[in-house]
């Protein structure tokens, strides 16, 4: 079994056990810890069905915009900015893959031109109708990061 | 590029090749642009001193074999609409002073030669850089004694497109030794690698880090500025310089500078300089 296969069933437990108690961590709350977030931002687990739609969405992850991934083949434009997503999980845990999302500046580098999905570390100027607010929700975070954990090939 | 970054792009592009994945076939096209089999433009050129780049490359060799034939024939280009109309607006008189742009400068293809491609040049008495909109209204007001332009307006674009496409071949060329022109080089410098909007990036991020890839389904040129104004296809119109930084900017999720602002215009400057040696090619054609 993956690691990230036990952590979607340790989350699965955690959240039957303590689903009221459940907490979204706040953008800036978010610690990164050698390139990883260890606990789920909502305390839920995420959905990978849902997840997909959420990278394709060009409103939402549009993550096709500069990765390739032939899970979604019947999409037209796939990106080439990025490397592709094909085996992903392979590469990297659940909880780098959180942490990549979250921001990936604090992953990749200052210099990365991939956009931070869950922080407050934006640019200057932001549009009056994006100011305070994060590209995705905690909850779409850990949608995405689900269905990444899906993409394999090992 | 940070450290960290190069050492991941470089593992993904590893990653990448031994999934043997079939990327798109990015990079600039390797052809000619000649205009109606007798006009050779510069579209490729070494970079001058001080260019992050190697190679100067305009956004034509970028777009597909359909639309790099429009630009090549100018009785498919559908810019020269444009032209033909600033060139009626160039003879046509208007204001309290009786005066057309021939009035005072007669024949065009005389007196404009070149011009466009040496824009923006320094104003001593506005103290700032004026691109060719902004000459155009300074010229409607002084000597025509005529409203400026509103930006866009549908005569301030074909006028701009006639009097830019009158330099057609010639290569850019700033002069950076006039008044403030160098200041104004090094604020638009600023604006190009500053970061902008929830999207976090900067101009360089797109045209300096990975020109020759598609983002979705467009294909990133360098930015560059030789062909504005332009004709897009995707509008079916002509395009401002001002409104594509603007659109550019938004795409950031940023809010966009008021058109000819401080901000605009020192980027305009900037990435003017950026294009040093491609030949004009207004209007040029692009997706
Ligand atoms: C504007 C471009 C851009 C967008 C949009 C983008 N990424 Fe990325 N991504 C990159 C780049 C570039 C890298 C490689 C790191 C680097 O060079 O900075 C990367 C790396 C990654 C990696 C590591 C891949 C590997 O194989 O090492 C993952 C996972 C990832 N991105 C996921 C996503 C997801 C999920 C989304 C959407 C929610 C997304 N990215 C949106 C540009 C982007
Ligand atoms: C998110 C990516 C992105 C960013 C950031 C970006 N652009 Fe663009 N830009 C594009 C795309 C896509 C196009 C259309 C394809 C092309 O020509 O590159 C384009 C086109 C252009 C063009 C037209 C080029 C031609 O040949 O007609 C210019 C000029 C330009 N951009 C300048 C800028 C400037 C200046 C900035 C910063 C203020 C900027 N861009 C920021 C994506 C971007």
């Amino acid at each position: 079994m993956t690691k990230g296969v036990l952590y979607s069933l340790a989350i699965a437990t955690m959240a039957l056990g303590g689903a009221a108690t459940a907490e979204t961590v706040a953008p800036e709350k978010v610690e990164i810890v050698d390139m990883e977030v260890t606990a789920s931002l909502t305390g839920l687990p995420g959905d990978a069905t849902v997840g997909r739609e959420t990278f394709a969405d060009r409103k939402k992850g549009n993550c096709l915009a500069c990765h390739a991934n032939a899970d979604l083949a019947d999409q037209l434009f796939h990106g080439e900015v990025g490397p592709e997503l094909n085996g992903v999980a392979d590469r990297w845990s659940a909880e780098q893959l959180r942490a990549i999302m979250v921001d990936s500046k604090q992953v990749f580098g200052e210099q990365t031109i991939m956009p931070g999905f869950y922080t407050m570390n934006v640019g200057v100027n932001v549009a009056e109708k994006h100011q305070g607010t994060t590209i995705l929700s905690a909850q779409d975070v850990e949608d995405v990061v689900a269905y990444l954990m899906t993409l394999k090939e090992n | 590029m940070a450290e960290t970054t190069i050492k991941y792009t470089m593992m993904a592009g590893i990653f990448a090749t031994s999934l043997g994945g079939a990327a798109w076939a990015g990079g600039p096209a390797d052809d000619k642009l000649v205009i109606d089999d007798e006009l050779e433009i510069t579209t490729r050129v070494k970079a001058p001193e001080g260019h992050p780049l190697d190679e100067v490359i305009s956004g034509w060799h970028y777009r597909t074999d359909e639309t790099r034939a429009l630009e090549a024939d100018s009785f498919q280009n559908p810019g020269m609409l444009y032209v033909e109309r600033g060139e009626e607006i160039w003879n046509t008189v208007e204001g309290d002073a009786g005066k057309s742009c021939a009035s005072c400068h007669g024949d065009a293809s005389e007196s404009m030669k070149g011009l466009g491609a040496a824009y923006p040049k320094w104003d001593e008495k506005a103290g700032r850089p004026l691109n060719i909109e902004l000459q155009i209204n300074k010229c409607r007001e002084d000597n025509m004694q005529a409203e400026p332009y509103k930006f866009d307006a549908a005569d301030q674009k074909s006028l701009t497109t006639f009097i830019k496409h009158q330099s057609l071949g010639m290569p850019v060329r700033l002069d950076l030794s006039q008044g403030d022109m160098q200041a104004w080089w090094d604020k638009g410098k600023e604006v190009y690698y500053r970061r902008t909007g929830q999207l976090n990036m900067a101009c360089a991020n797109c045209h300096e880090d990975y020109n020759g890839n598609y983002i979705r389904a467009d294909h990133l040129s360098q930015g560059n500025v030789n062909g504005f104004p332009t004709y897009r296809l995707k509008q079916s119109a002509m395009v401002s310089l001002h409104n594509r930084f603007r659109g550019c900017i938004r795409d950031t999720r940023a809010e966009f500078p008021a058109a000819f602002s401080d901000e605009l215009m020192a980027l305009e400057v900037y990435v003017t300089w950026r294009a040093t040696g491609l030949s004009v090619e207004t209007p040029a054609v692009r997706q």
